[in-house]
Order: C-alpha cells, then sequence, then structure tokens
C-alpha cells in the first residue's frame, strides 16, 4: 500500500469550504504579512505590521482614520505596493503580484458599481472575466443575488437602488467568485445606523454559511466587537493589540486600546494610589461600576471611592453619569434603568456617592511613551 | 440676486445687439448663397439654387472640400487616440514629471498659430517631410490632441478611479478593464471632443497656410477665391458648407458633454 498524504487532509480547513493550503505555506493561515511597511515620500502610512489572519476567520482591523487600516487592506487587495515586506496569501508571495491575479475580492467603501452596467451585468463580471459559459453565469448570479436577497434585481441599474442595496450588490458581486478571502472596506459606513445594524449581523450569517475568510476593515468598535471573530487594533501605522473581542474590550493593553474601544477611564498616578493602594494606570469600565450611598459598605473584594455626580446623560435603556472624586480624576459610570426612570436619573445630579467595583475590574494598562502622545486622538 | 426692471431691460437690448452683430453676417452669407443676383447686395433678387449646383460641379471647391474633410477626420483619429492616452496616463498613474506632461500637451491651443505654422514648416523643410496633405494633418494634430485630452481628462478626474480598482480586483487586466470599464465611461466625453476637433481642424487657416505647399483645402479655396469678383456666389455657398460643418460637430458636443453619461452612481 503505498502512502499518500494529501497537506489537505492532514489540516482540515478550519470552517466550511475553503481549502487550506497549496502546500507552501502554513496550514490554516490565510492571509500572512512579514514587515509590511507603506510610505509615501516622507508620510508613514503603516509602519511595520506582522499578522496572521486564519483560514474562515471573521477578522477585523479597527483604528482611527488615519491608522493605516485601510492601506493595509489594499496592500492585501494589491492595489498598494507595500514599501518593504511581504503579503502572503494561502502561502503563495503575492506581494509584486497584480490585483486582477489575486484570488481575493473586495467590497469598496463606495461600492464602485459599475454605473453603465445593470445589477446583473455587475455581479457577472468576475464571471465575464474569467470566461465562464454565459448559461452558468447567469445561474451563478442569480444564486448570489438571492443570498443578499435581492433575487430578480438583475436588470435594474444601480443608480435605481438605494444606499443599502446597492452595498448588498457589491457584496454578491465580490461572493460570486467564490473567493478565498474577501476584504471589506468600511462597507457599511455609508449607511445609516438601523440599517447598518441589520446589516451587521447578515454579513455575519454570510460569513458563517460560505466560510470565506473576511477581512474587515471598520472605525467602528461596536461593529468590529459584534462581528469579528479576532480583531487588530491599529494605530499610527501599527498593531497595538491583537485579539478576540472578548479579550480586547475586557483587556486593553494600552490607554489608547482603553479609550478607542470603548470609554477610558482612566486612574493614574497618585489618585490610583490613594483610592486602590497600587501603583500604574488603570482603567475601569464604566458599566463595572456601581454608584452607591456615601456609606455603603464595601466587599473584601472590592474598592470604593467617594465623589460628586457632576452631569447625568440619560440614554434611555441606560443612564451615563459622570463622577468627580474626590480625590481627583473623573469616571464615567454607566447604570442600566431598571427601576430608574429618567427624571429620577436626572436628579441625581450634584449627590455625593461612593463608586464600588470589582478589583478584578481594574486593568492595568502599559504606559509607552509613544502611547501617551496619541491619547488624544482616540 | 434680483435685479431692477430696468436695468433687466437695458441688458435685453444689450445681450441682443450683440448677438446681432455676430449673427446677422453670418446669415447674410446663408441668404446671399441663395440669391439669384450675382453680386452680394441687399435687398435680394430672388431665390436660386443656381450657385449650389453650379458648386456642386466645381472640381476646385470640390477637391478643397473633400481635402478638408479627410485631414479634419484623420486629425481627430490621431488627437483621438493619443489624446485619450495622454489623459488616462496622467489622472490614472504617478509617474515623474506628470504635471509638467499635463501643461506640455495643453500648451499647443495657447501658442499662436502663427508660430505653430512656422516652426512645423521650418522642420518640416529641415527633416525632408513634403509639405502638403500630411504636413497638414500633423498641423492640426497639435491642437486636436489638446481639446480631446482636455474632454476625457475632466470626465477621468469626476469618475472614481475605483471602478478601475474594482474591476482589476474582479480579475480584469488592464486591457480588458480599459475596453469594459475605462472606455464606456469616457465614451461621451471623448465624442464631444473629437466633435470639437474636427470643427476646429475643419476651419483651420493659419497652420495650414504654412503647412500646406499647394494644396488647398476648403478655408483656403475660400481665402483666395473671396478675392474674384465671379466666384463670389460660389465662395458664399462654401462659406455655409463651412459653417454646417463647424455648427453640428459643436452642437452634438454640447448635447453630449451635458448630459452625466458615466458619472458616479
Amino acid at each position: 500500500m503505498t502512502l499518500s498524504i494529501d497537506p489537505r487532509e492532514a489540516h482540515p480547513p478550519a470552517r466550511g469550504g475553503s481549502a487550506t493550503s497549496n502546500g507552501a505555506g502554513t496550514p490554516g493561515i490565510a492571509v500572512r504579512l512579514d514587515g509590511v511597511e507603506k510610505r509615501y515620500g516622507d508620510v508613514v502610512a503603516v509602519a511595520g505590521v506582522d499578522l496572521e489572519v486564519r483560514d474562515g476567520e471573521f477578522f477585523s482591523m479597527l483604528g482611527p482614520s488615519g491608522s493605516g487600516k485601510t492601506t493595509t487592506l489594499r496592500m492585501i487587495a494589491g492595489f498598494e505596493l507595500p514599501t518593504r515586506g511581504r503579503v502572503v496569501l494561502h502561502g503563495r508571495d503575492v506581494t509584486d503580484v497584480a490585483p486582477f491575479d489575486r484570488d481575493v475580492n473586495t467590497v469598496f467603501q463606495d461600492y464602485a458599481l459599475f454605473p453603465h452596467m445593470t445589477v446583473g451585468d455587475n455581479v457577472g463580471y468576475g464571471l465575464m472575466v474569467r470566461k465562464v459559459p454565459v448559461a452558468e453565469r447567469a445561474g451563478r448570479v442569480a444564486e448570489a443575488l438571492r443570498m443578499v436577497r435581492l433575487d430578480g434585481y438583475e436588470r435594474r441599474r444601480p443608480s435605481q437602488l438605494s444606499g443599502g442595496q446597492r452595498q448588498r450588490v457589491a457584496l454578491a458581486r465580490a461572493l460570486v467568485n467564490r473567493p478565498r478571502v474577501l476584504l471589506l472596506d468600511e462597507p457599511l459606513g455609508a449607511l445609516d445606523l438601523k440599517l447598518r445594524e441589520e446589516m451587521q449581523i447578515e454579513l455575519k450569517a454570510i460569513q458563517q454559511q460560505v466560510g470565506i475568510t473576511f477581512i474587515y476593515v471598520t472605525h467602528d468598535q461596536e461593529e468590529a466587537l459584534t462581528m469579528s471573530d479576532r480583531l487588530a487594533v491599529f494605530n499610527a501605522g501599527r498593531i497595538v493589540q491583537l485579539g478576540t473581542p472578548a479579550e480586547v474590550y475586557e483587556r486593553p493593553g494600552t490607554r489608547f486600546v482603553a479609550g478607542f474601544v470603548g470609554t477610558s477611564n482612566l486612574v493614574t498616578g497618585d489618585v490610583a494610589r490613594s483610592i486602590m493602594g497600587r501603583d500604574g494606570t488603570f482603567t475601569i469600565r464604566p458599566e463595572k461600576i456601581r454608584l452607591a450611598e456615601p456609606d455603603a459598605s464595601v466587599g473584601a473584594d472590592e474598592t470604593a471611592a467617594a465623589g460628586t455626580i457632576r452631569d447625568v446623560v440619560y440614554l434611555g435603556p441606560d443612564t451615563r453619569y459622570i463622577v468627580e472624586l474626590d480625590a481627583g480624576a473623573r469616571l464615567v459610570v454607566t447604570q442600566q434603568n431598571l427601576a430608574t426612570t429618567s427624571t429620577e436619573a436626572l436628579a441625581q445630579q450634584g449627590r455625593a456617592v461612593r463608586l464600588v467595583w470589582k478589583r478584578q475590574h481594574e486593568l492595568p494598562l502599559v504606559e509607552g511613551e509613544s502611547d501617551t502622545q496619541e491619547e488624544d486622538k482616540g | 440676486m434680483s435685479i431692477g426692471r430696468r436695468t433687466r431691460l437695458a441688458l435685453g437690448i444689450v445681450t441682443v445687439a450683440i448677438l446681432v452683430f455676430i449673427y446677422l453676417p453670418i446669415g447674410l452669407i446663408v441668404v446671399y448663397s441663395f440669391n439669384s443676383g450675382t453680386t452680394p447686395a441687399w435687398p435680394p433678387v430672388g431665390f436660386t439654387l443656381d450657385w449650389w449646383a453650379l458648386a456642386v460641379r466645381n472640381s476646385g471647391l470640390q477637391q478643397a472640400f473633400l481635402t478638408s474633410i479627410v485631414a479634419a477626420l484623420c486629425a481627430t483619429a490621431i488627437a483621438l487616440v493619443l489624446g485619450t492616452l495622454a489623459s488616462i496616463a496622467v489622472a490614472r498613474h504617478r509617474f515623474f514629471g506628470r504635471e509638467s506632461i499635463s501643461f506640455v500637451v495643453v500648451l499647443p491651443i495657447a501658442l499662436p498659430g502663427i508660430v505653430t505654422g512656422m516652426a512645423l514648416s521650418t522642420t518640416f523643410a529641415q527633416v525632408g517631410f513634403p509639405l502638403g496633405f500630411f504636413a497638414i494633418v500633423v498641423g492640426h494634430a497639435t491642437f486636436c490632441i489638446v481639446i480631446v485630452y482636455n474632454n476625457a481628462i475632466a470626465r477621468l478626474r469626476r469618475v472614481s478611479g475605483s471602478f478601475e480598482e474594482a474591476a482589476a480586483d474582479l480579475g480584469a487586466d488592464q486591457w480588458l478593464t480599459f475596453r469594459t470599464i475605462t472606455l464606456p465611461a469616457l465614451r461621451s466625453a471623448i465624442v464631444a471632443g473629437a466633435l470639437l476637433a474636427f470643427a476646429l481642424s475643419f476651419d483651420e487657416v493659419i497652420v495650414t497656410i504654412f503647412t500646406a505647399g499647394g494644396v488647398k483645402t476648403l478655408p483656403i479655396w475660400i481665402f483666395q477665391s473671396f478675392r474674384l469678383a465671379n466666384q463670389l456666389p460660389l465662395v458664399n455657398v462654401a462659406g455655409v458648407v463651412a459653417i454646417l460643418l463647424s455648427v453640428v460637430p459643436v452642437y452634438l458636443a454640447t448635447r453630449l458633454s451635458s448630459s452625466v453619461v458615466g458619472a458616479r452612481t
């Protein structure tokens, strides 16, 4: 008996349809970036990114504008040439390969639907380019449109569609080619809030259905936290933290991440020493803090700090209290309005309170010198 | 802004006066081409198609007319290819000297025709390129390119480059992208440019004088025949033809460029 080992059998794909590797690279890795840099003259857009995106995962690149996330995506797509470093797709080094020879497809921020073509021709464009027979093309276009719930829209023009519909057509146009990696550049940025939330759920469902690796660029932390399997937080051309949404939210590594992903509630220096008896900089998530009466008792595993409510922001399901601590520093506290009416919540302003939180929710931050100067950007 | 009634009236009168001043002489030529009298004098004596019949049979006029049409078509064809390619290079690619290229391409339209004519004539003589039809075509192409280039680049700047990126992303190489995406987006703009270029070439005199050698284009034929009293009725007919061949393309071009074909969704 001959023993043949197919690498694809040895390392089954992480999820669903897509195969792992052509044997040359690490199995299970869809995209690898090795020290990728992009400079425009003196301007550094991406200052060195190392990254591995796993096959079949929903991976987000989160960061403020100008943090290098879109440039990184464009280097994976092939629209930008890295100044330094390598881009590897499923084990194939594609750094110098033209976009049309890469097995990735992109959903553009402005959708980039071809205005002189019908929806059907737009979606079928990639198939036409690949010389897929006309009969098969029609079937696959219809199937792709069904997936984004636009069945029967083949003959419409992009100009006759709403923003949300165009977004779906752009998605169908990319998915119909069955790429191994789908790149999405802030695809929901132009939609209103309600539609955006619907599309988030839908996108995630589609991704799980087709099992394609999604690399998703966004500046919206909520979007990244809801949809991603893992996410990378970008700042000033670098990845500052990488992990699952829970890891990044609950254990932000730096001030920047604490502030950008969530609200930065910082306790540092003398204040930290006097309240918690610890040295360093800490962040405490607003929802982990309890508002209590000034004379409330405190558990052994808890920290307490006296303060005054300076501001009350009523948000419907929650209320946000801005509390000035007697020791200095301001903390934001959110409380669910389980039994509080808006009038009751607003009447709290000026009241003396005691803030209580569990010690395990004091998250220590790394204080880097490059980090402090970027704090105001978040 | 609202303007007073009197001002409005005054502006109306001035506008009409200017339009009359410009268009009345042109109208007169049209009228005289159908005038049965032999001298162009007001009032016209009667209506005739004799001059038109005569013009059609006049071999010198025929030859000049054909030369003008073919030269304009050739110059426009050259301009279409070079102007379109140059506009894509400047609008869609980054390269050293891009800004200067744009300036250099547009410059010939600003240069006095007499300078272009002189320069071309001198150069042609020195390199041994014969004056005549092909020299006219090259001379006209220098400014026709500018018209196509300007129209095409204005459209390219308005149309997002992400269409081309999207096509490349979907697997189309540069040629396919050009054929299926860039060209359709550009089509109305370059057709408008070509129509204008044709009209401009068709009635060009100055550069033509320097490059024509013995060849006569329609404007040159008109210019030379204008002084001969017995040719005058024919000159009027030739003038009307020249008017039509300039006005129609320009009219079509303005219609085309005002429609928003290929703009962003």
